[in-house]
């Protein structure tokens, strides 16, 4: 039988790099085909070319056995291959029906938008795939799980059998993932085929039906869920053998070093986001704090870390009353922050490694002395940091714009941690971070939690909350669900706790 | 194992697996400089065609072309030649007439060939000092993210206060009344500008707007200051004249201009270079207007550094006014900026907000205003062509891709990306 799509020594460099090389792939019709690889593997850069973005410098791309040149998004819809981005490209004031219809209007009496009919198709189509969409809803209303179901109606709407998926569980709830998993093996039931783009080895094992592994724009090889495990498909993404489980000695919690009492904190438009959160942190042991993004996590730890005061409550560390402290009185308890957001608040992409190395030490001893910048001082901070934490950069001098996401997280962690502190707050550390930096990354977490300091650790990637955690606290809607030690814990609980429901009683908690 | 085996992380875009030194400095300052160079040969060939299209004679020419090629390139060139070499010999003199007066002092000692023929060079830099002063100001704004559009109005005031100390205060001695002189201009500049920081800081007003409004206010502040109260007896509304002890000195004999206010300026230039990359006050600042975010984060406070900055680029500015009036005029007149506050705005765009660069760029335009009289006299071109020069170069600059696309040549990685100022909203 033909491929539906075939891809043959398909060759991109850009300026000082080899994007892909000589790749070629193979997808057959009502195949699910996992594309796994570490960021910069080249996926993305080989979706783009499939897509119409890019134009390859040497190969052929082939569909139902007939050569073709793809040139534009369009060029690629019109063969029917359709692709969900990372990041959802919708209206949020449009409701769900326009934004379907966005590109491809269908009319009638000329200009007129014939919204009745489109809606009419958009709920035959959801019917179909079990996609079950409020063709009137305004996008803004709906959960990020249901706004990827817009996105891939999109693409059906538009008559695409060959649909790309990129990353399309980082933003979903474990219990959305599933629900995901439902709709695309209904997807290929009734013959579309689909690229499934990933990093997370999990999902692959469990949803595709073959897997190709990229690193560093080659295929390493291409395997059965069947044939391989996770362990192997790791060592293939990052080239050597990984460790997938944190190894870590049992927790020797000590004294209570930050303690959080009935704090509660309005978000960005006025509204509660944290709303009663009591918790302690001690000495040795780090607490995950596990939950959908948007449920009052960011609050929380900006409350904690200083950059939003809370609305009442009070919060200490090692008993000193930081409530309404300033990051710089956060940072002088001796706490460190990694940041959620590390391009927005944790670097400046345009200073070089070196600045961003004392960004917030730069007017202590040695850095200055009184109000001048001991530059000295601060290459050979940066120097030792480099070697210390193995931050890849061609100099101290690069702007840390040019480094990869993981090393510009190196960039934070090599600052926080290489400080004297009692207590870390890491806020998603390794969000779109490679296994080998998510593995390096968690090794030194451990480290610190066993060098006695207190981690508050707060993730939206379960793995990962279970893999480091000691206890583990689920919130929901701006309150802490439960409290769990993390041997205990299981996915199914923690899953349902994330969403709102005491596994005892079952009910959806809507405590006033 | 090697370094190369043990990358975990393929993306890192790694030219050199070694850790490479600082790219040299020189290199590095040549690349910044390439741009706005080429930004100005653009300008200055374009604004050929102004030249020839500002001239009746030189247009009907053309309008025979077709009949006449050779006469009408011939004319357009010869225009052209004569048109660019008074503009030089304007800003920077005749160099055949400077060697001539060098050679005659040196043999006879007698100087007024020499000075004559160093005129335009001394235009040329009395004319740049203002800019100097003007064009700091506005960088240093733009380093904290601060889009200050009131220089001009700091000026004015700046100006007003050291008039009012030159002519108010009597039998101080220089050492005393000058600094005093300068310190009032800067103080008032600084504190006019401060208005708009504090409003930014606290209330989020934008500081465009309010340093727009605030040169209003300057102005007619002036109007009011010159017709009543620091009105000089007479019929000109122009403030009574300023002691000799509040002079800056002058540094050249008559009827050259150059004061020591041209040294002055050099050392704000060094003062700002020093403050912003060796204190950190001005990494404070610097951060602040890289990324707010990352500065509250790491414990800055973004409402001091906007007040600080903001009242930092007003006493630059007030610099600017005073030393006019202590350099050049010797007392405060309504006329008497002639928009080196607005010029300033683009002098930091040219200048990349490097203090460095916005000293080479006030030269620039204190050459081509010094130059454009003397095209208008000797080459009868209008003075205005020289604003349309300088208003192309402002758009070259500000167009990089332009002027890459017109001289084919690539973007530099680690180009120097420069702060200007973030978007309206923020």
């Amino acid at each position: 039988m033909t491929p539906v799509l075939e891809l043959r020594n398909i060759t991109k460099r850009f300026p000082g790099v080899l994007a892909n090389d000589h790749i070629t792939l193979t997808l057959e019709e009502g195949e699910i085909h996992a594309l796994l690889g570490e960021n910069g593997a080249g996926k993305t850069t080989l979706m783009n070319i499939l897509y119409g973005l890019y134009k390859p410098d040497e190969g052929e791309i082939y569909v139902r056995g007939k050569r073709v040149d793809i040139h534009t998004p369009s060029d690629a819809i019109d063969l029917g291959i359709g692709m969900v981005h990372q990041h959802f490209m919708l209206v949020p004031v449009m409701t769900v029906t326009e934004n379907i219809m966005l590109g491809a209007e269908s009319t009638r009496f000329g200009p007129f938008l014939d919204r009745r009919e489109a809606a009419q198709r958009i709920r035959e189509l959801s019917k179909r795939y079990g996609l079950e969409v409020d063709p009137d809803a305004y996008i803004k209303d709906l959960p990020v799980g249901v706004q990827q179901r817009v996105e891939i109606l999109k693409l059906l709407y538009r008559k695409a059998d060959i649909l790309i998926l990129d990353e399309p569980t980082a933003v979903l709830t474990p219990q959305e993932v599933e629900e995901l998993f439902e709709v695309i093996r209904s997807l290929v039931d009734q013959g579309n085929s689909v690229i499934f783009i990933s990093h997370k080895l999990k999902e692959v094992m469990t949803i595709a039906d073959r897997i190709t592994v990229l690193r560093r724009g080659r295929v390493v090889g291409t395997t059965k869920p069947a044939e391989t495990n996770e362990e192997e498909l790791a060592a293939m993404m990052v080239g050597r053998a990984v460790s997938l489980t944190v190894e870590k000695p049992p927790a020797k919690p000590g004294d209570v070093i930050l303690s959080i009492e009935d704090l509660h904190v309005l978000d960005e438009r006025g509204e509660p986001a944290v709303r009663g959160v009591s918790l302690e942190v001690r000495a040795g042991e780090i607490v995950g704090i596990a939950g959908v993004q948007g449920n009052g996590q960011t609050e929380l730890v900006e409350a904690v870390t200083g950059l939003r005061p809370p609305l009442r409550g009070r919060i200490r560390i090692k008993g000193v009353d930081t409530t309404w402290a300033n990051p710089r009185r956060f940072f002088e308890q001796g706490a460190a922050h990694v940041p959620e957001d590390r391009q927005r608040d944790g670097l400046v992409l345009s200073y070089p490694v070196r600045d961003n190395l004392v960004l917030n030490t730069y007017y202590r001893e040695p850095f200055a002395i009184g109000f001048r910048v001991q530059e000295n001082a601060i290459e050979q901070n940066a120097l030792r940091l480099v070697q210390e934490f193995d931050i890849r950069t061609p100099s101290i001098y690069t702007p840390v714009a040019n480094l990869s996401g993981g090393n510009q997280q190196k960039v934070i962690v090599a600052r926080e941690f290489s400080r004297p502190i009692d207590l870390l707050v890491a806020s998603q550390p390794t969000r779109g971070l490679d296994v080998g930096s998510i593995e390096y990354i968690h090794r030194r977490l451990v480290e610190k939690r066993d060098q006695g300091c207190a981690v508050l650790l707060v993730s939206s990637e379960l793995d990962e909350i279970m893999a480091l955690s000691d206890r583990i606290a689920v919130m929901y809607e701006g309150r802490i669900m439960d409290i769990l030690p993390a041997e205990k814990a299981t996915r199914e609980q923690l899953g349902l706790l994330m969403a709102g429901i005491r596994p005892e009683t079952t009910d959806d908690v809507e405590v006033a | 194992m090697t370094a190369q085996q043990t990358t975990a992380n393929p993306t890192a875009q790694q030219p050199s697996p070694q850790p490479a030194a600082q790219p040299s400095r020189w290199r590095a300052f040549l690349n910044a400089l390439l741009l706005p160079v080429l930004a100005i040969v653009t300008a200055l060939v374009l604004s050929s065609v102004f030249i020839i299209i500002s001239d009746t004679e030189l247009l009907a020419l053309w309008r025979d072309f077709l009949a006449a090629p050779g006469v009408a390139l011939a004319a357009s060139w010869e225009k052209l030649r004569e048109a660019y070499r008074a503009l030089f010999t304007g800003g920077i003199g005749d160099p055949k007439l400077i060697w001539e007066g060098l050679r005659t002092w040196i043999e006879t000692g007698d100087s007024t060939l020499l000075i004559n023929s160093l005129e335009a060079l001394d235009r040329t830099l009395v004319y740049s000092t203002p800019y100097i002063f003007a064009g700091l100001a506005v960088a240093l704004g733009f380093r904290c993210g601060l889009f200050n559009i009131g220089a001009e109005g700091q000026l004015f005031v700046g100006a007003l206060a050291s008039a009012y100390v030159g002519y108010s205060i009597t039998g101080l001695p220089m050492i005393i009344h000058l600094p005093l002189a300068l310190a009032a201009g800067a103080a008032a500049g600084g504190a006019w500008a401060a208005i708009a920081g504090v409003l930014k800081a606290y209330t989020g007003a934008h500081e465009v707007v309010t340093t727009i409004m605030l040169n209003y206010v300057a102005f007619r502040l002036s109007d009011f200051l010159l017709t009543g109260p620091m009105k000089r007896s007479g019929f000109n509304p122009v403030s009574p004249p300023v002691e000799e002890s509040a002079w800056l000195p002058k540094l050249a004999p008559d009827p050259l201009r150059f004061h020591a206010g041209f040294f002055v300026a050099l050392l704000a230039a060094y003062f700002v270079y020093w403050f912003l990359w060796k204190t950190t006050w001005g990494f404070e600042i610097r951060t602040v207007g890289a990324n707010p975010d990352a500065a509250r984060y790491a414990g800055m406070s973004i409402a001091k550094n906007y007040i600080l900055a903001m009242a930092l680029s007003g006493a630059l500015a007030g610099l600017a006014g005073t030393n006019e009036v202590l350099g050049v005029n010797h007392f405060m007149a309504q006329a008497f900026s002639s928009g080196y506050g607005f010029d300033s705005i683009a002098l930091a765009l040219l200048g990349k907000s490097h203090p460095g660069g916005v000293v080479l760029a006030s030269l620039l335009w204190g050459f081509l205003r010094a130059g454009a009289t003397r095209m208008q006299s000797a080459a009868d071109i209008p003075i205005d062509i020289v604003q349309i020069v300088q208003g192309m170069v402002i758009i070259f600059v500000a167009a990089p891709a332009l002027v890459r696309m017109i001289w084919r040549i690539k973007a530099l990685e680690e180009e120097g990306e420069t702060i200007f100022t973030r978007g309206w909203g923020s």
